[in-house]
């Protein structure tokens, strides 16, 4: 009895050490990266860092283009995927009927995403930036195709939880299908669209592989028409560019720090989202 | 009535469209990569592709072999799994289930912060103080290799396994521990021996999506493995995964060159879906 | 609340559009090659832009890569580190020197080691030497750091050596400013690198006791050295705006702004 007692506490000891060390690693890791970033990186924040445009002459560097394209990539992305996204789920949620149909639409989004985004790069490079040359469009098409699964994904369940009852009412009253999708189901997965877009801006910002071969590494300032149509680094391939390839780490962990504070706003809000939709449902 | 008919035909087409843009995009990666793929195995002969211990694109005498790459890139996950899950696994079950809240907010916050930092700035920081370190401690001569990219991807997957590894525990039914508890086991024991094994399918799936992203990871690997296209020999050799072998030389490839590398691609395309089929494939027999 | 939220976010997402109007339709000139040649066409780019209102782009992909673009028609005028081959020539390219630049040997900065000569280089690369105490410096192993297959700067400094294909290095690295870097963190590390490139992380070796300045690169004595060449095709000529900026870059207004990128240009040159 006494063996066995023994070592019962030898497994929860041991497993208790286990344990703490790993959270202490963890933690550790996080407050060291975290703090190592932002201590390398803000120091290195200027107005000027952020306003103007790299200059050879002037032997000075400016973000201001990576910045604004950036803000181009996630607009042109957002604005594709969304209704695609929407309107894929949509149909598995309230057209398909039949259930082989749904698996393998499902099975196709799951594939979609286990695929390495360089893999997604060179195949964007393929399909689009051979037609139409290395340019922010070719990189949003690309981006649009890696992050149409979650937009799906986070619409369809929020479309679950548009009670049956609403639908049925609906159709009680003599709606057409379409009448009954587009003014009881759609206005109810609104956070569940907004969530997607949250999450696929997150994932848009962190993006680099996908971006090097569709979108190119230039920084010209541009305004959204002509930058669409243009070469153009995002934040994430201008810190890799300005990182490995020229040495520059005070800018290389001032672009870090800014993506980490992104990062942590993105995260605070898809949070906040998801709270506000819990609540809602549980109305 | 015709005329309403006739609008909900056509926007049931439309959405049947959309449902089905998800099939359509694997179907064009897919064939796309086989046309570009395909070229080069044939011109270069299957087994001396994937079985050829020497890659070199450029020499006058090009040689193709991409054994270095493939064993590079299962050495590399292997090593990130055998530090990252337990860890991860070990972190997890105490968040889940022993941790004070506010800690378990704090720490899941964090854990999504790590999540969502794009890889180039694990690459960054790997580049800058994981390299240089590995260096001092292990004596070598240079720090960038398999070592350093282990360490980098198993630190990338952590948030990963954490996540998945949380929400699965968080789904066992507090039934299984009270019952646990109530028999006179310990907390750390119960947890160990009953809500660990219910939450199994979830967290090998977290472990599963693990080696998925370790596989596929190109930009933070890039930035501390050396790029010597060698054979794994030793844990500090230079390596190049098969990854940042197409990131490598794509920018500047022509030729054979070029489609070799789509090749690459091709092949770990097709890695990773069998990784992914057999992983699910068992992990689907152990539900049942 | 949430109307006023959204309604903001398209208002700043608008404005953000609208802060670099002004560039719709700029006529440009597209560039496209050898990444040590980039502080170089950075320059006289922004200089052009400066003076004509004509944007140059730039894409930095290669020599390799920038001779190819040029045959395929993707951009206007290719940059190349190194010589053309004949084949290249063959498929009706030509190749205008721009500038010379020197390929810097470069060393960790503790590193005692000052002077090297060519024939030490070629046994150090073909591994032949591999700790510094064979060569003066303190005992450890030399860690040559390198560049990709298809640089212009790989081909140029083998070829200086007398060490083509036969190299064996720890790293290969796909661009000047990474090479730089991984010297200036291993104080075993040695490498090679555009000496425009070069700032004072690193220590800069003497070959045969003559160092890599201006005037030695102009003179030939530095050995290791390189032209910039600007690759144009042969028989079909080059738009309007592209004709203009070739003119500029060859013209003497140009040479300052050249020597200011740390090359020299190719008027300067008397060997």
């Amino acid at each position: 009895m006494e063996q066995i007692k023994k070592k019962r506490k030898r497994y929860r000891l041991g497993m208790g050490i286990l344990m703490g060390a790993s959270l202490f690693l963890t933690a550790g890791l996080v407050l060291f990266f975290i703090g190592y970033i932002l201590g390398n990186g803000l120091p290195n924040i200027t107005w000027e860092l952020l306003t103007t445009g790299p200059s050879y002459l002037q032997e000075r560097i400016g973000i201001l283009p990576d910045i604004l394209n950036t803000v181009y990539i996630v607009m042109a992305t957002l604005i594709l995927v969304i209704p695609l996204g929407v309107g894929a789920a949509v149909y598995l949620t309230e057209y398909a009927t039949n259930k082989k149909i749904v698996s393998v639409i499902e099975f196709a989004a799951e594939i979609l995403t286990g695929i390495p985004s360089i893999i997604y790069g060179l195949v964007g490079m393929l399909l689009f930036s051979n037609h139409f040359g290395t340019c922010l469009m070719a990189g949003a098409l690309t981006l649009v195709i890696m992050n149409l699964p979650t937009v799906m994904r986070t619409t369809q369940e929020s479309l679950k939880t548009v009670p049956r009852s609403y639908r049925e009412g609906a159709f009680g009253l003599g709606a057409g299908k379409w009448r009954v999708v587009r003014t009881v189901v759609l206005p109810g997965c609104i956070d569940g669209v907004i969530t997607g877009c949250i999450l696929s801006v997150g994932r848009i910002l962190g993006e680099s592989a996908a971006l090097l071969f569709t979108a190119g590494f230039a920084h010209a300032i541009n305004d959204i028409l002509y930058g669409l149509s243009a070469p153009g680094a995002t934040l994430t391939v201008a810190l890799y560019v300005y990182a490995k390839e020229q040495g520059e780490f005070g800018i290389a962990f001032a672009i870090a720090a800014i993506l980490l504070i992104l990062t942590l706003i993105i995260c605070l809000a898809a949070e906040l989202v998801q709270n506000s939709f819990r609540k809602r449902r549980c109305i | 009535m015709k005329k309403k008919q006739f609008m909900e035909n056509s926007i049931h087409g439309i959405f049947f469209m959309m449902g089905f843009i998800a099939v359509a995009c694997v179907l064009l990666i897919t064939v796309y990569l086989i046309i570009s793929g395909i070229p080069a195995i044939g011109k270069i002969g299957i087994f001396e592709f994937l079985l050829g211990r020497e890659w070199a694109s450029t020499a006058a005498d090009a040689k193709f072999g991409i054994l270095p790459f493939i064993l590079s890139s299962i050495y590399g996950t292997l090593g990130a799994i055998a530090i990252g899950v337990p860890i991860g696994f070990m972190c997890a079950v105490y968040l889940s289930k022993m941790a004070p809240a506010g800690v378990k907010r704090a720490m899941q916050l964090a854990v999504s912060v790590l999540a969502g930092i794009p890889s180039v700035v694990y690459g960054l920081v790997g580049m800058l103080v994981l390299v240089p370190a590995v260096r001092t401690i292990f004596g070598v001569p240079d720090g960038a290799g398999l070592f350093a990219s282990i360490i980098v991807l198993a630190i990338m997957i952590l948030p990963t396994i954490i996540k998945m590894s949380i929400t699965a525990l968080d789904a066992v039914p507090k039934e299984y521990e009270d019952a646990s508890l109530a028999l006179g086991a310990a907390p750390v024991e119960t947890y160990f021996r009953v809500s660990v094994p219910a939450a199994k399918s979830g967290i090998a799936a977290g472990v599963v999506l693990g080696v998925g992203r370790a596989i596929g990871e190109s930009m933070a690997v890039m930035m501390v493995a050396g790029n010597g296209a060698n054979m794994p020999d030793s844990l500090f050799q230079s390596v190049r995964f098969l990854t940042t072998a197409v990131a490598g030389e794509m920018s500047y490839a022509s030729g054979l060159q070029r489609e070799a590398l789509f090749s690459i691609a091709l092949v770990l395309f097709v890695f990773i879906m069998i990784i992914n089929g057999v992983l699910n494939y068992f992990l689907k027999r152990e539900k049942v | 609340m949430k109307k006023t939220v959204i309604g903001l976010l398209i208002f700043a997402l608008g404005f953000s559009g609208l802060a670099g109007c002004g560039n719709a339709g700029k006529a440009t000139v597209t560039t496209d090659g050898s990444t040590s040649m980039e502080k170089t066409i950075g320059c006289l780019g922004e200089a052009f832009e400066m003076e004509t209102g004509i944007r140059v782009t730039y894409n930095p992909t290669g020599s390799g890569t920038g001779i190819q673009a040029v045959l395929d028609g993707r951009c206007d005028i290719g940059l190349s580190s190194r010589e053309l081959k004949t084949d290249e020539l063959q498929e009706g390219l030509e190749g205008t020197v721009l500038a010379y630049d020197g390929i810097a040997i470069l060393v960790h900065p503790d590193n005692p080691v000052s002077d090297l000569s060519r024939e030490t280089l070629g046994a150090i690369c073909k591994g032949e030497i591999t700790d510094w105490s064979q060569i003066g410096g303190p005992a450890g192993e030399i860690v040559l750091i390198g560049r990709e297959a298809g640089a212009g700067t790989r081909d140029g400094f083998e070829a200086a050596i007398d060490a083509k294909g036969m190299c064996k290095y720890r790293q290969e690295l796909t661009s000047t400013g990474d090479v730089i870097t991984t010297v200036s963190r291993n104080p075993g590390a040695i490498g090679y690198a555009s000496i425009a490139s070069v700032k004072e992380n690193v220590k800069v070796v003497t070959i045969d006791g003559i160092s890599p300045t201006d005037e030695h690169i102009a003179t030939g004595s530095y050995k290791i050295r390189r032209p910039f060449i600007l690759v144009t095709k042969k028989d079909a000529s080059l738009s309007e705006n592209a004709r203009k900026f070739y003119d500029y870059m060859t013209s003497g207004e140009a040479e300052d702004i050249i020597s200011f990128a740390g090359v020299v240009p190719a008027n300067s040159v008397t060997e």
